[in-house]
C-alpha cells in the first residue's frame, strides 16, 4: 500500500541544488492532486518527470510557478523560499515555465512573442542579445518574424515557446510536454538542444514528458510520478535499466 | 461570447417561489397559489382600512412597481435575458391607458368596465412592442442585448418629444379616472380605492406569473437560462422560449406602467427615464434575481427608500435648494451603492439572504431536538 | 450642395467624438470583456471636475487637462475598487455593476452640482469659416479633429510600438501566459481602464460644448451613439470603432439636417438594431461573428 520511499541522494540541501521541493501539497479544489511531493534538482542538470496521464505532472509545474497556490510545503529556488511570490515575479527569480500546449500567443507576431519573453529585463542590451541568439538558434523563426502565432506549424510554435523562455535567460526551465504532437525527429532535436543548453550555459531543466525514452535519454535524473506522488527519483540511467520499474510505471 | 446567455450568480435556487421540495405538493400548486393570493387580498383589504390614505397610495404604487419587477424577474432571473428597457415598456402601457381613458372620456362614456378595458389594451400594446423587442433580443447575447435595451430605454422616452402632436411632449397627458363606485359609500377614500384597484390587478398578475413559473413553460425558461445548447438538445425551441419570456415580462411591465399612470392620473416621459429602468433592474437584483418573492422586496424598496430619504432630509436643517438636490439624488446614490455591493457581496439578494437564514434555522431545529 | 458639405463636415466632427468614445469602449472590452456602461457617467464626472477648475481659475485649458487626468484616475479607481471584485463568470454581473456605477455617479453629480444644464464654453469659435462662399469648417471642428487625431494615433502607436502596449495586448489575449512571462496583468488591466476612461473624458470635453451643456445625463445619448459605433465596427476592433464612429456621426448629421434633429435618437436605435440583426459581428467583420 505504501508508496516506495523517494530516494534522493541526500536529505539535506546542498548548495548545488537549484530547486528543492519539500512536502508540496497542491490541487484545484477540495481534494489535493499533489500529495507531499519531495524533489531536488541540482543546478546544471536535467530532471525528467514521467508518469501516466493525470498523475499530476502539469499540476506540479503549475504549483512550482505559482499558478496554483500550494496548500502546504516548501519550494526553494537557489535556497530562497518562493512562498507568496507572485507568478509574474518568478521570471525575475530566474524561473521560466513553458506551459502545456506551449502558450504561444496566437494574436501576436513571432517577434512580439519573443520580445515579450525579455520585456521584464532591466538589462536591455542583454535582452537584445538574447533575442538575437534565439533567432540564431531557431533559424525558421527568424524567417517568420512577422507571422502571427496562429500561422505557425506545431514545431515552429514549440520553437517559439522555448525560444521565448530562453530570451529571459532563466536558470531553471520548467517544460511541460514539449514533444506533444511533434514528429520524432523534431523531438530528438529538441532533446539534443536541451542537453546542449545544459552543457553550454549550465541551464537547469525540469522536463515533464510522456515520451519517456527520449526524456530519460538526455536526463540526469528521472522522477516517476503516480497518483500525485513521487514514486521514484533515481539517476536516469538506473531507471532506463530497471525493467521492473519500467513495467510498473512506464509501460515499456 | 459564450453560447450561454447571461447566466446567473452562482448562489441560486433551482426554483423561483418555494424553496422546499415540490414532490409532496405537486398536484396542489394551483390551489396553494390561490389560497395565498386570497390571503394576500384579504390582508390588503384589512390594511387598506387600517392605515392612512397616503400609505394606501404608497402601497398602491408598490403594487404597480411589483408588476414590473416581477416581469423583469421572470425575464432576467428565470430566463437569463437582461433588459434595461423595461421603463420604456412601462411607458408604452402608461401612454396606452392614457389614450384609451381620454378616448372614453371624450365620448362621454362611463362605467366600471372601462378601466379594465383600458388596462387590457395597455397590456396588449406592450405585448406587441415586447414581441418586437423580444424577437430582436432572442438573437442577441450579453452586452449586445444590454446595449440594445439601454438604447430603447433612452430613445423611447425621447419619442414623446419627437412626436409631441400625439404625446404632448414633456408635458405629457392627463389620465381621467372615474371615482370609486357609489355603492362603496359617499365617503370612501379615493386612495383606498386606488389600492384596491392596483392590488387586485397586481395579485391577479402575480397569480398568473407564479403558476407560469411552476408550469412547463417555467421549466423551459430556466433550462434555456442555464444552458442554451443543452436546452436545444432537449428539444426546447430556444428562440421561441426567449421571445415568450420577453412577451410575458413585457405584458406585466405594461400593466405596471398603466397602473402607475392610473394612480398618478397623468403620464409624462420624465416618469419613464433610463433611471426608472435602472431602478427596476436594481430592485430585481437586490430582491434576489430569479425569485418572485424578491420582486416584492424590490418593489417595496423602490417606494420606501425615497420616502425614507425624504424623512431624513427633513430632519436635517438644510437650505431648500440643497435639500431638494439631496432628496432627489440620495435615493439614487443609495440604490447605486446597494446594487454594486449586493452584486459583489451577495449575488442572491435580500431573498437569498433570507432563505439562507431560514435554511440555517431549519437545519438547527432538529439538531436541538435530538 | 452647400448644405451637404456643411452636414458632412459637421458629421465628421461629431463622428470623431463618437469614434474616440467608441474606441474607449473597445479598449475595455478587449482587455476585460466588459462593456463599460458607466463610461458616459464617468466621462461626465470628469467634465464636471474640469468645469469646477475652469470656474475657479478662469482657465479653460487648465480645466481641460484636469479633466483628462481625472478621467484617467477615475478609470483606475473603478477597476481597482469595484470591477476587480466582481465575479466575471456571468457576463450579467459586470454589466449590472456598471449600471450601479451609473446611478451612483449621476446621483453624486446631481447632489453636488444640481440637475440644471450648465453652459460649457468652447475654447474656439464654433461658427464655420467660409471657403469660396461655402461654410465649411469652424475652428472648433479643427480643434476636435486635431485632438482626436492626436489621441487615436497616439494610442495606435502605443499599442503597436511600445513595450507597454505589447504587454497590454498580451495581457488581454492570454493573461495566464503573460503572467508567466513577467507581465503584471492586473496592472495592465488597470492601465487599460485608466486610458479608456481618459479618452472618454476627452470625448466628453469635446462634445458637451456642442450640445445643451453640462448635465449629469449629458452623455447618455452619446453613449448609445458610441456603443452603436463600436458595434458597427465590431466590438473587438479599434480601427473598426473609429470608422464606426465616423459612420454614426455622418448618419446622425444627415438625419438631423434633412429630417429634423428630433429624429436622431430614433435613427441611432434603428441603426443599432439593423447592424446587430443583419451583421452582428459588425460591418467590417470578414466572416459572421464567431460564436462558440
Ligand atoms: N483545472 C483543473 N481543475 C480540477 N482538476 C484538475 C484541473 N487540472 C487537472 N486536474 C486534475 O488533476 C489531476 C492531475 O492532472 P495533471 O494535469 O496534473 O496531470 P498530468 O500528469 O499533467 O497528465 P497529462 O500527462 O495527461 O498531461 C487529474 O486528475 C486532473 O483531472
Ligand atoms: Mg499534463
Amino acid at each position: 500500500m505504501r508508496a516506495p520511499q523517494s530516494r534522493t541522494e541526500d536529505d539535506t540541501t546542498s548548495a548545488s541544488d537549484l530547486l528543492v521541493v519539500r512536502g508540496l501539497v497542491a490541487g484545484y479544489g477540495a481534494a489535493p492532486v499533489l500529495q507531499a511531493i519531495d524533489l531536488t534538482v541540482p543546478a546544471g542538470t536535467i530532471a525528467a518527470v514521467v508518469g501516466a496521464n493525470g498523475a499530476g505532472k502539469t499540476t506540479l509545474l503549475r504549483a512550482l510557478s505559482g499558478m496554483i497556490r500550494p496548500v502546504a510545503g516548501q519550494v526553494l529556488l537557489a535556497g530562497e523560499d518562493l512562498r507568496g511570490t507572485p507568478v509574474e515575479q518568478l521570471v525575475r527569480r530566474g524561473m521560466a515555465h513553458v506551459p502545456e500546449g506551449r502558450g504561444v500567443i496566437s494574436e501576436l507576431t513571432v517577434d512580439e512573442n519573443l520580445r515579450l519573453g525579455g520585456l521584464w529585463r532591466r538589462d536591455r542590451a542583454d535582452a537584445g542579445r538574447a533575442l538575437d541568439e534565439v533567432y540564431e538558434l531557431f533559424e525558421p523563426l527568424a524567417r517568420r518574424r512577422r507571422h502571427l502565432g496562429h500561422q505557425l506549424s506545431g514545431g515552429e510554435r514549440q520553437m517559439l515557446a522555448l525560444g521565448r523562455a530562453l530570451v529571459g535567460r532563466p536558470r531553471l526551465l520548467l517544460l511541460d510536454e514539449p514533444s506533444l504532437g511533434l514528429a520524432p525527429r523534431v523531438v530528438a532535436r529538441t532533446m539534443a538542444l536541451l542537453r546542449q543548453l545544459r552543457d553550454q550555459t549550465g541551464l537547469t531543466v525540469l522536463l515533464v514528458e510522456q515520451n519517456v525514452r527520449s526524456a530519460l535519454a538526455i536526463a540526469d535524473q528521472g522522477v516517476v510520478m503516480s497518483l500525485g506522488r513521487v514514486v521514484t527519483a533515481a539517476p536516469a540511467a538506473t531507471l532506463r535499466d530497471d525493467v521492473e520499474l519500467r513495467h510498473a510505471y512506464l509501460g515499456f | 461570447m459564450s453560447a450561454t446567455r447571461a447566466a446567473l450568480p452562482p448562489t441560486r435556487e433551482p426554483d423561483g417561489v418555494g424553496e422546499r421540495p415540490v414532490d409532496r405538493r405537486r398536484g396542489s400548486t394551483l390551489l396553494r397559489h390561490l389560497t395565498f393570493t386570497l390571503a394576500a387580498a384579504l390582508l390588503l383589504v384589512g390594511v387598506s382600512y387600517a392605515v392612512e390614505p397616503f400609505r394606501n397610495f404608497q402601497l398602491a404604487t408598490v403594487a404597480a412597481y411589483l408588476c414590473a419587477t416581477a416581469g423583469l424577474t421572470v425575464l432576467t432571473g428565470l430566463n437569463g435575458q437582461l433588459s434595461l428597457g423595461h421603463g420604456a415598456l412601462m411607458a408604452t402601457g402608461a401612454y396606452t391607458v392614457a389614450f384609451c381613458q381620454n378616448a372614453f372620456a371624450d365620448r362621454g362614456m362611463t362605467g366600471g368596465w372601462l378601466l379594465p378595458l383600458s388596462l387590457g389594451a395597455a397590456i396588449l400594446s406592450t405585448v406587441v412592442v415586447g414581441a418586437v423587442v423580444g424577437v430582436a433580443a432572442a438573437r442577441l447575447r450579453g452586452p449586445y442585448l444590454a446595449g440594445v435595451t439601454l438604447a430603447v430605454a433612452i430613445v423611447v422616452p425621447a419619442l414623446a418629444v419627437t412626436f409631441d402632436g400625439v404625446f404632448n411632449g414633456e408635458q405629457g397627458l392627463s389620465v381621467p379616472v372615474e371615482p370609486p363606485p357609489a355603492s362603496l359609500g359617499l365617503y370612501f377614500p379615493y386612495e383606498r380605492w386606488q389600492l384596491w384597484l392596483a392590488g387586485a390587478a397586481t395579485l391577479l398578475a402575480m397569480l398568473l406569473l407564479a403558476n407560469l413559473i411552476r408550469s412547463r413553460f417555467g421549466r423551459t425558461f430556466r433550462a434555456v437560462r442555464d444552458d442554451e445548447v443543452a436546452a436545444r438538445l432537449a428539444g426546447i425551441h430556444v428562440a421561441r422560449t426567449q421571445v415568450l419570456a420577453f412577451v410575458v415580462s413585457a405584458a406585466t411591465a405594461g400593466l405596471g406602467g398603466a397602473l402607475l399612470a392610473v394612480l398618478a392620473q397623468s403620464v409624462s416621459p420624465g416618469a419613464f427615464s433610463l433611471t426608472l429602468s435602472l431602478f427596476l433592474l436594481m430592485a430585481v437584483v437586490i430582491g434576489g434575481l430569479g425569485r418572485l418573492a424578491g420582486a416584492v422586496w424590490g418593489a417595496v424598496l423602490l417606494v420606501a427608500l425615497p420616502d425614507l430619504t425624504h424623512s431624513v432630509t427633513e430632519l436635517l436643517t438644510l437650505s431648500p435648494a440643497v435639500a431638494q438636490r439631496l432628496e432627489g439624488n440620495l435615493p439614487l446614490a443609495i440604490f447605486g451603492v446597494t446594487l454594486i455591493v449586493v452584486m459583489i457581496a451577495a449575488p442572491g439578494g435580500v431573498q437569498g439572504l433570507l432563505s439562507r437564514l431560514g435554511r440555517a434555522l431549519l437545519a438547527r431545529l432538529p439538531a436541538r431536538r435530538s | 450642395m452647400d448644405r451637404f458639405v456643411f452636414l458632412t463636415i459637421d458629421g465628421l466632427s461629431r463622428g470623431a467624438v463618437y469614434a474616440a468614445f467608441a474606441l474607449a469602449l473597445v479598449l475595455i472590452w478587449r482587455a476585460a470583456r466588459v462593456v463599460n456602461f458607466a463610461q458616459g457617467a464617468m466621462a461626465v464626472a470628469a467634465a464636471y471636475v474640469a468645469y469646477t477648475v475652469s470656474a475657479e481659475t478662469g482657465s479653460y485649458w487648465l480645466g481641460f487637462v484636469v479633466a483628462i487626468v481625472a478621467g484617467l484616475l477615475l478609470g483606475a479607481l473603478v477597476d481597482r475598487a469595484v470591477m476587480r471584485f466582481v465575479d466575471h463568470t456571468s457576463p450579467l454581473n459586470p454589466v449590472i455593476v456598471a449600471l450601479g456605477l451609473v446611478l451612483l455617479i449621476q446621483a453624486v453629480l446631481g447632489m453636488v452640482y444640481g440637475s440644471e444644464f450648465r453652459p460649457a464654453e468652447a475654447p474656439f469659435s464654433r461658427s464655420a469659416l467660409s471657403v469660396g462662399g461655402v461654410a465649411v469648417l469652424s475652428p472648433y471642428d479643427l480643434f476636435v479633429f486635431a485632438a482626436i487625431g492626436v489621441v487615436v494615433s497616439g494610442l495606435a502607436w502605443m499599442f503597436a510600438r511600445t513595450p507597454v502596449g505589447l504587454r497590454m495586448r498580451a495581457a488581454a489575449f492570454a493573461p495566464e501566459v503573460s503572467r508567466l512571462l513577467g507581465v503584471n496583468v492586473g496592472g495592465m488591466l488597470t492601465l487599460g481602464w485608466a486610458l479608456a476612461s481618459g479618452v472618454g473624458a476627452l470625448a466628453a470635453m469635446l462634445v458637451i460644448p456642442t450640445e445643451l451643456g453640462l448635465h449629469p445625463h449629458a452623455m447618455d445619448l452619446v453613449f448609445v451613439s458610441a456603443f452603436t459605433a463600436a458595434v458597427v465596427g465590431g466590438l473587438d476592433s479599434p480601427p473598426g470603432a473609429v470608422v464606426g464612429g465616423l459612420v454614426v456621426g455622418l448618419l446622425l448629421s444627415y438625419v438631423s439636417g434633412y429630417a429634423g434633429s428630433d429624429l436622431t435618437p430614433l435613427a441611432v436605435l434603428v441603426l443599432l438594431l439593423a447592424v446587430l440583426l443583419v451583421r452582428p459581428g459588425g460591418l467590417f467583420a470578414p466572416v459572421a461573428a464567431r460564436r462558440v
